[in-house]
């Protein structure tokens, strides 16, 4: 088990540093920033002021590795917008994402999980069909037009709930749904095609025959198994999840970290976007480490991959 | 039982039975949602080849004294059948143009794409080893890249439009590609007919081009229609949030945030392009499902 983890640890590691790379290097794309920043009609001194000021004229190795350093000690730059550091603004915002995140994978597991059981239990039955077309339908669905939909519905038709910010639990209903939608296809075909293949397996039979009750056949012994890459699944989808959030929290202004790439982006506030990217990427780096890890704890198999 | 009418024997096609082919066609007829998929495809791939024929109106054209006429079945009139926009031009045929500007990112960006992640995943597959570890690190690092903040702020830096659009995707969306085709080529690389060719002194990039590319075609098709319908997602995503393609091209993710601000009173504004995304997005989605279960149909559960 250890060497496993140490293996993944240090493949996580470097992923993490090629990203670090892409995320720094992407946003010199545009050319030089310090005449972006100074804006039009800025004279060469400003430039070189500016120049200066975030040591944009050092060579482009050593300002990657000054702000890898800054980074790993919690130090994304100082916004160009909001003349604050970006890591006072991240840590304001990045709650929101996170309590976004964990409600839309819940929403997620608590409606897909169900219905892959009970479509599995059933195979081509009517509820087997409904969840087949639910989750071919789900992944076409354009996530900002579903948004907009629920809005339409729900806070101007109904008006049961509100469209826009985030002052109270009810203002997450919405927002939660669209986010976590998108997850629900993958995670119930994994759950029915584990299900039905846990079934069909001897020990079931065996338990069966024993004279176990098919809620206990079901919950004690085949969903148990069925479950395990589940999990890790919805540790993946957890990682997307924080990059769909910039459409879901735009659309609903939520102001989390999503809306602040969103608005980040918009405004060409460079350092917040590289830190924004890095920490999503970290996020998802993060979370699919520990689904590695918790996949080789309960599932001795996949260790030696 | 007789397989076809032109069968000039009918007792020794009972014996040979339906040759592959038959078997394959019979298979596509009876899956109702490839069939669904491939016609509604082909219906609006053919809407947006012709455009021009078939638009009723400039989709430039504004008319500033005709604005927001709502759609026929909501009280409009014939001359605009689905209405006009807060500009007065008309919603139809910025429909039936937006179908071409969806059709051809998801197309092009799919291409790229399929030709890196090609290139990758059967190169990881064939030759394993090293080249296997560098390029499973490479889908690792992708991966870990969240695609919709790395698109918005690459187009954003780059400037919005349907070239920086498609190129940005095409370098983005070559995951699945690696990964599917990694794994098929490990799958049949070692096969007999790939042994005999090699046998035979063929060179690599004929074993790879003529033995294992025609055995993976299947897989490679089926990919194909997944990562464009994601592309064409994608886009609709980048010119919803303002930093895709640019007005005034007809893009359907552009016409629903045009709409939005007038959402309270013409919701059919945003419901419609929408609504038309959705379909393309499905009916590529089915088509593609469709052929993974015609191809493989072992594999149906």
């Amino acid at each position: 088990m250890l060497p496993f983890i140490l293996k993944r640890l240090g493949l996580a590691f470097l992923v993490a540093l090629t990203v670090s790379l892409i995320s720094f290097f992407l946003l010199y794309l545009s050319g030089d920033p310090a005449t972006a920043l100074a804006g039009e009609g800025a004279t060469s001194e400003d430039i070189a002021n500016i120049n200066a000021r975030y040591g944009f004229d050092r060579p482009l190795l050593v300002q990657y590795g000054s702000w890898l350093f800054n980074a790993l000690t919690g130090d994304f730059g100082e916004s160009y917008y909001f003349k604050m550091p970006v890591s006072a603004l991240l840590a304001d915002r990045l709650s929101v994402t996170m309590l976004l995140g964990v409600c839309g994978i819940s929403f997620a597991l608590l409606t897909a999980v169900p219905l892959g059981v009970l479509a599995a239990m059933r195979p081509n039955s009517l509820i087997d069909r409904f969840a087949l077309f639910l989750s071919v339908a789900g992944q076409a669905m354009p996530s900002f037009w579903f948004g907009l939909i629920l809005i339409v519905v729900f806070s101007i038709k109904l008006q049961w709930l509100p469209a826009s910010g985030a002052s109270s639990w009810a203002h997450f209903i919405l927002p939660t749904v669209v986010l976590g939608y998108y997850a629900m296809p993958a995670i119930m075909r994994l759950t029915r095609a584990g299900m039905l293949e846990v079934l069909s397996s001897d020990y079931i039979r065996t338990a069966r025959a024993k004279g176990a009750s098919e809620g206990r056949v079901l919950f004690k012994h085949a969903l148990r198994n069925a479950i395990i890459p589940v999990v890790s699944l919805a540790a993946v989808q957890m990682g997307f999840m924080l990059g769909g959030s910039i459409v879901v929290e735009s659309i609903f202004a939520l102001h989390g970290a999503g809306f602040l790439a969103y608005e980040s982006i918009s405004r060409n506030d460079l350092p917040t976007v590289q830190a924004l990217v890095l920490i999503f990427s970290m996020f998802y780096i993060l979370f699919t480490f520990a689904a590695d890890v918790l996949n080789a704890w309960l599932d001795p198999r996949m260790r030696s991959s | 039982m007789t397989t076809s009418s032109l069968s000039p024997d009918p007792l020794l096609q009972e014996i040979i039975g339906p040759t592959p082919g038959q078997k394959l066609r019979r298979r596509v007829v009876g899956h109702r949602g490839l069939l669904l998929g491939g016609i509604v495809l082909v219906v609006l791939v053919i809407v947006a080849l012709f455009a021009p024929l078939i638009a009723p109106h400039d989709p430039y054209a504004q008319n500033l004294m005709g604005r927001l006429q709502p759609p026929v079945f909501l009280g409009g009139t014939w001359e605009h059948v689905l209405g006009t926009d807060h500009l007065g031009r008309d919603y139809l045929s910025r429909l039936i143009y937006g179908a071409r500007v969806s059709l051809l990112i998801g197309t092009v960006a799919a291409l790229i794409s399929g030709t890196i992640g090609t290139i990758l995943g059967v190169s990881a597959g064939y030759f394993g080893g090293r080249v296997d570890a560098v390029v499973t690190f490479l889908i690792n690092v992708r991966l870990a890249l969240p695609v919709v903040l790395v698109a918005l702020a690459v187009v954003a830096l780059l400037g919005g439009s349907l070239q920086v659009v498609i190129f940005v995707l095409g370098l983005l969306l070559w995951d699945r590609f690696a990964v599917v085709m990694r794994t098929s080529t490990l799958q049949v690389r070692n096969r007999d007919y790939v042994t005999a060719a090699s046998a035979i002194g063929a060179s690599t990039t004929r074993v790879i081009l003529s033995e294992i590319m025609p055995n993976i075609m299947n897989n490679l098709i089926v990919v194909i229609t997944l990562e464009m319908a994601h592309a064409i997602l994608l886009e609709a995503v980048l010119s919803f949030l303002g930093l895709g393609v640019q007005p005034p091209t007809p893009s359907w993710g552009l016409m629903v945030s045009e709409g939005k601000n007038m959402m309270l009173f013409e919701p059919w504004l945003v419901l419609i392009p929408g609504a038309v995304l959705f379909v393309l997005v499905l009916s590529i989605n089915l088509l593609g499902d469709g052929l993974r279960d015609v191809s493989a149909p072992e594999g149906r559960s």
